[in-house]
């Protein structure tokens, strides 16, 4: 299919530009800031699930999580971040799903 | 022990004193059952993401009690019975603040030690090796 193929070049493409780009070769390639953990740069160690407003960033339109290839959390603090966003669901301070 | 962070919200109809009272039953419970209440927070009405129960806002109370689980289970049973609360969760937290307090504690020993080893990791190693004492001082910076 010609999705398919459309889509693996794109990835393709991402895995370049996470190393360091050469460039040149190819013609069309993107140049992108490597995105960086904010929580890290932020040195947060706990993310606290009662902080509506910190986890509000975190959930786009539909009130789901947003990943981390979006984002660029980096794993430990997307695991942290996603628990508390499931508990803030449960306390009523985030949305379960919203349209 | 174990700490815990026991959050309810209390039904947006009831009056100050009752809620009040609420809060004093609860703290009761479970220091009757011999629990320790480290702190009480009233985050006061806030509007629920979601209605419950048909309430679109509610008091929220935050109760952190240290104790063994068997005070929870009395205090989460007389939650359940009790009407005016609309919804509680019991979220122990200790075990979170002590992995918190290792990562803080890694991050400090690591900006002091700013030697060699620890930098091997970082993807900035790439730049040609410059005086050692001036490579120390950017791993302090990060």
């Amino acid at each position: 299919m010609s999705g398919d193929t459309r889509d693996e070049g794109r990835r393709d493409d991402r895995r370049d530009d996470r190393r360091d780009d050469r460039g040149g070769r190819g013609g069309r390639r993107f140049i992108r800031a490597r995105k960086s953990c904010r929580f890290c740069a932020d040195k947060v160690d706990y993310i606290d699930y009662k902080d509506g407003r910190l986890l509000g960033g975190y959930i786009p339109e539909r009130g789901k999580i947003l990943p981390r290839r979006i984002s660029g959390t980096c794993a430990p603090h997307q695991r942290m971040l996603a628990s508390a966003i499931k508990r803030a669901r449960n306390a009523a301070i985030l949305p379960f799903a919203t349209d | 022990m174990r700490l815990y962070e026991v959050l309810f919200i209390v039904a947006p109809n009831t009056e100050e004193s009752d809620l009040e009272a609420l809060v004093t039953q609860m703290s009761d419970v479970a220091t009757n059952q011999g629990a320790q209440i480290t702190k009480v927070d009233r985050m006061g009405r806030r509007r629920l993401a979601y209605p419950i129960q048909k309430f679109n806002e509610g008091y929220y109370v935050i109760l952190t009690i240290e104790g063994t689980g068997a005070e929870i289970a009395e205090v989460e049973r007389r939650m359940r019975v009790t009407d005016s609360i609309i919804r509680y969760i019991t979220i122990r937290i200790d075990e979170d603040l002590k992995r918190a307090d290792k990562l803080r504690a890694r991050r400090a020993s690591r900006t002091r030690s700013s030697g060699g080893g620890g930098g091997s990791r970082g993807r900035r190693n790439d730049r040609a090796p410059v005086a050692s004492a001036d490579t120390a001082e950017q791993e302090g910076e990060e």
